[in-house]
């Protein structure tokens, strides 16, 4: 139920700001447009602890995402050097590197952000392990050692 | 301040404008498909976000900023997403990465 | 500025059109398609700022919604991950 509010809520401010039209019409037209939204939802079975972690994750999320950037920026420097470099510098290497998370959303907030920094791909996701390609076998040494896995298992820790 | 957000955002627009222009020639240059996959990375994680941001600054309405918001989210979240499923597809269909070390491909199978 | 990144988004588009005709693999191909889209959702954001109507921003956000809907329907059709993949690969869960 309280996911079913929030949805609702999340989803009206959502029409609100991108409409930027407020008249009787286009009001009651959103609203149904959010209700059938959050009839879609619930018979699409997917309203449930995972689809939004409320509060636990959300207060956490920002002080993650400011080191992730960080690192984005790093890597990003790190990529562009390579491409103008060309291709004899480069080291494409392939591992599967382990992930000690014990949630769905903290394996999956790993694997996107291994494939958000650029010069690591996630390929593929199993239980507990993760096939990861980069350009530089730098990259994938630097993610065995594990800091991003850490800072994960934290983000999920009550 | 007008002045100095025109000139952070024209900062900005060039940086990315750079960047986006380094990930089209990495696309072109690099030998097989798993490294032009790190080359799109670039523009679509650093170079949007700085295309993006350099027009936020251009001081439009809130209701402006805010759609460019939504948009910079949205691909940020969608990039990952799609290539994870290309990288994914590519390698259940049998397509060996180009690695340098041989032991490293014995790893796949 | 907006001219320069226009004009570097146009050439980048140039050359993952040249990625997709030139592209040994399928896989290559689509990778080109989906940088594509992606550019082309900068271009309508920058060309719409450059004509001075912000609206064009509703299109580029259902254009980077559509994008990645049609990625992911290609890649369905295509022979990995096809939709008879639960048969193939019963250990993965859906």
């Amino acid at each position: 139920m309280r996911q079913t509010i929030s949805l609702s809520i999340t989803l009206a401010l959502f029409w609100l700001a991108n409409s930027g039209h407020y008249n009787a019409l286009l009001l009651s037209l959103g609203a149904l447009s959010v209700i059938f939204v959050v009839y879609l939802a619930y018979r699409m079975d997917v309203l449930d602890h995972e689809t939004q972690p409320l509060m636990q994750l959300t207060t956490k999320l920002p002080s993650y995402y400011t080191w992730l950037i960080k690192e984005i920026i790093l890597s990003n420097i790190k990529v562009v050097k390579h491409v103008w470099l060309g291709q004899e510098t480069i080291k494409p290497a392939l591992k599967t590197i382990k992930s000690n998370q014990t949630t769905d959303v903290g394996r999956v907030i790993y694997a996107n952000s291994i494939t958000l920094t650029p010069g690591t791909v996630a390929i593929d996701l199993n239980d507990d392990e993760i096939l990861v390609h980069a350009l530089m076998q730098e990259d994938i040494e630097a993610l065995d050692e594990g800091e991003m896995d850490r800072r994960i298992c934290r983000l999920e820790k009550s | 301040m007008d002045m100095f957000l025109a000139i952070a955002s024209g900062i900005c627009l060039l940086l990315g404008s750079f960047l986006i222009l380094t990930g089209g020639i990495g696309l072109i240059r690099f030998p097989d498909f798993f490294t032009r996959m790190h080359a799109a990375g670039i523009t679509d994680t650093l170079a949007t976000t700085l295309i993006l941001v350099g027009l936020m600054l251009l001081n439009p309405g809130a209701l402006v900023v805010f759609k460019l918001v939504a948009i910079l989210l949205l691909i940020l979240l969608i990039g990952p997403t799609a290539s994870h499923a290309l990288a994914k597809a590519a390698i259940r269909s049998g397509l060996k990465p180009l690695v340098k070390e041989l032991k490293d491909e014995e790893e796949i199978k | 500025m907006i001219t320069a990144a226009i004009i570097a988004i146009f050439v980048v588009m140039v050359l993952s059109i040249i990625r997709a005709i030139a592209g040994p693999t399928f896989y290559d191909r689509i990778l080109a398609v989906n940088m594509f889209g992606t550019k082309t959702v900068l271009m309508i954001a920058l060309l719409g700022f450059a004509m001075g109507r912000p609206e064009f921003l509703d299109i580029a956000l259902v254009y980077a919604l559509i994008n990645f809907i049609s990625v992911i329907a290609v890649l369905r059709f295509s022979k990995s991950i096809g939709f008879q993949e639960p048969e193939n690969h019963p250990e993965e869960r859906r």
